[in-house]
């Protein structure tokens, strides 16, 4: 399936994320066919395509978390600076601190603001308190949520509004300071006030992150990504500069999509 | 609704209704009834029969004074006791069948013999620690009491552990492993913190379960005249303390079983309310 990555516009960005022919499985039923992409350093790529299509669960893939429930397996290899990490001998909790995870729905822990981001920390680094508060402040920040949050950090985490626990939790994946940020459809229950702020936060993160979203919202890949990958039904339809397919895709399914013919 | 529309059929359905609503209302009556006797009954007898000496005074012989303290020490000791081994024994096992052994078929054996232990009758919990304690040991003790409350603790704890870990939903799970939380990092300080309200509620309804249990204790702990803290030698108890006194011919231990069943029932009343309270916080 070579084929569908397009040659993309001379970048010299390096791959950070190399999948390779992986085959998903859920029981006996195939999500994944034999997809190929790369995935740049410090760019955005999208995840795009219908219900069902199988971007969620690439996704899920490039973190192990299918992992946490049996009958789920992928094959093939994902490579990340060069190492597989589908070979079993892959330590899952230093894959995830390496690939952090926001999810569809906001899911603060039932703690406070403050030990929200605290508990990822802790589980690496023990710090003195002041370093630790600093380190909180600079998550926050970085989620543009800190001049929301900075005069109640001890209320419960529960207490925020959704777009703002949705800013938390990518609060809390930035603080443990990971290499690749995966989002899956982080906006998808939020509101368009709050997905601007969302979107505004990703498009500083990637100066720094190497970013994956999948996403329902065709304007949203637009408006955020630089790669695309367009699926359906578990195969990689077409994968490239997000502006060139956009405007003139390739393959036909791909504009039918983006144009509103089905999906 | 206009009368012009108001069909047989819908008629006889509106008929339906007020017959089956007045059924429901009288059922709801004659139960609550017998609650308000049950209650109404008990706060006379037992007000009447309440002083100061119940709270500081052994149980007497009949025809003198006394109270009840040992046997309210021993119910406290034995019931704590109970709890104590019960609680852990059953959140482990809770934890397991929640988190980790989720798909597997142990969890579904376990999760139905559980739902027997939980509705054993009590008497038959007696006779097991009776025929594992009590024989080989030669003598009734607050042990084989505790132990035998424990043994009723454990299937409520267990149950109320798995239905209240399952109610947490995976994505805060899966939220938790994408930081690289190991498994039991993440039972131990997530799954069991948006849990706890739910547990707590388990293990006091627990308590108030066992601390109106008497058939267990009949076989185990026996009873005790005197004050005794010691495991190892026969314990007085409130429930196995009323049973005596109520069938017996001495009004002076009839007034006192009376005091010991208010004495049970507040008990419990506050335990259920302190749970009800822990539940609507939880649902807050």
């Amino acid at each position: 399936m070579d084929a569908a990555v397009a040659q993309t516009k001379a970048t010299n960005a390096p791959i950070k994320v190399d999948i390779r022919g992986v085959n998903f499985y859920y029981g006996q039923s195939r999500a994944l066919k034999d997809v190929t992409m790369p995935l740049y350093k410090n760019h955005v790529t999208a995840f795009i395509g219908p219900s069902g299509c199988g971007k969620s669960t690439l996704l899920r893939a490039l973190n192990r978390i299918y992992d946490m429930y049996p009958n789920q397996r992928a094959e093939g290899e994902i490579l990340v600076d060069g190492e597989n990490i589908l070979d079993q001998k892959q330590d899952l909790n230093l894959l995830r601190s390496k690939l952090g995870m926001v999810f569809q729905k906001p899911t603060p822990f039932p703690m406070t603001i403050y030990e929200n981001i605290a508990f990822g920390i802790r589980l690496y680094e023990r710090l003195p308190r002041a370093e630790m508060d600093s380190r909180i402040e600079a998550a926050l920040t970085q989620a543009a949520l800190w001049t929301e949050v900075k005069d109640k950090l001890q209320a419960s985490g529960l207490s925020l509004s959704g777009g703002q626990q949705q800013r938390l939790c990518i609060a809390r994946t930035v603080a443990i300071k990971p290499e690749v940020i995966l989002l899956d459809e982080p906006c998808s229950a939020l509101d368009p006030i709050s997905t601007a702020k969302i979107e505004e936060t990703i498009e500083e993160l990637k100066t720094e992150y190497t970013i994956v979203i999948v996403t329902h919202n065709m304007q949203q890949a637009a408006r955020i990504s630089d790669y695309t990958a367009f699926m359906l039904l578990g195969e990689l339809i077409e994968f490239g500069d997000t502006a060139m397919m956009t405007t003139k895709p390739r393959v036909q399914k791909t504009e039918d999509y983006i144009t509103g013919r089905f999906g | 609704m206009s009368a012009a529309r108001m069909s047989p059929l819908y008629a006889g359905r509106r008929r339906r209704n007020s017959i089956f609503m007045a059924l429901a209302g009288a059922s709801t009556l004659v139960g609550l009834g017998f609650l308000a006797a049950i209650l109404v009954t008990l706060v006379v007898q037992g007000f009447g029969a309440l002083n100061p000496r119940v709270l500081t005074a052994m149980t007497p012989p009949p025809g003198s004074d006394g109270g009840l303290l040992n046997a309210i020490a021993g119910s406290l000791v034995m019931t704590l006791l109970g709890v104590l081994v019960g609680t852990p024994v059953g959140m482990l096992a809770g934890t397991y069948m929640a988190e980790y052994g989720r798909y597997s078929q142990i969890t579904h054996v376990v999760r139905f013999v559980n739902d027997i232990l939980l509705s054993a009758p009590s008497i038959v919990v007696g006779l097991f620690v009776y025929e594992i304690m009590v024989a080989p040991m030669g003598h009734f003790s607050g042990l084989a009491g505790g132990v035998a409350l424990a043994i009723i603790v454990i299937p409520v704890v267990v149950r109320t552990t798995e239905d209240m870990l399952l109610l947490v939903p995976d994505p805060i799970r899966e939220a938790t492993t994408a930081l690289g939380a190991p498994r039991w990092h993440m039972i131990s300080h997530v799954a069991y913190r948006a849990a706890k309200a739910g547990i707590i509620t388990g293990v006091l309804l627990a308590v108030a379960r066992i601390s109106g249990e008497t058939a267990p204790l009949l076989f185990t702990a026996l009873n005790n005249q005197f004050w005794s803290t010691n495991l190892n030698a026969p314990m007085a108890s409130l429930p196995v303390i009323i049973f005596q006194f109520a069938i017996s011919p001495y009004a002076d231990w009839r007034d006192l079983a009376w005091a010991g069943a208010l004495l049970i029932t507040a008990a419990v009343l506050l335990l259920s309310i302190a749970a009800r309270a822990l539940n609507m916080k939880r649902g807050s």
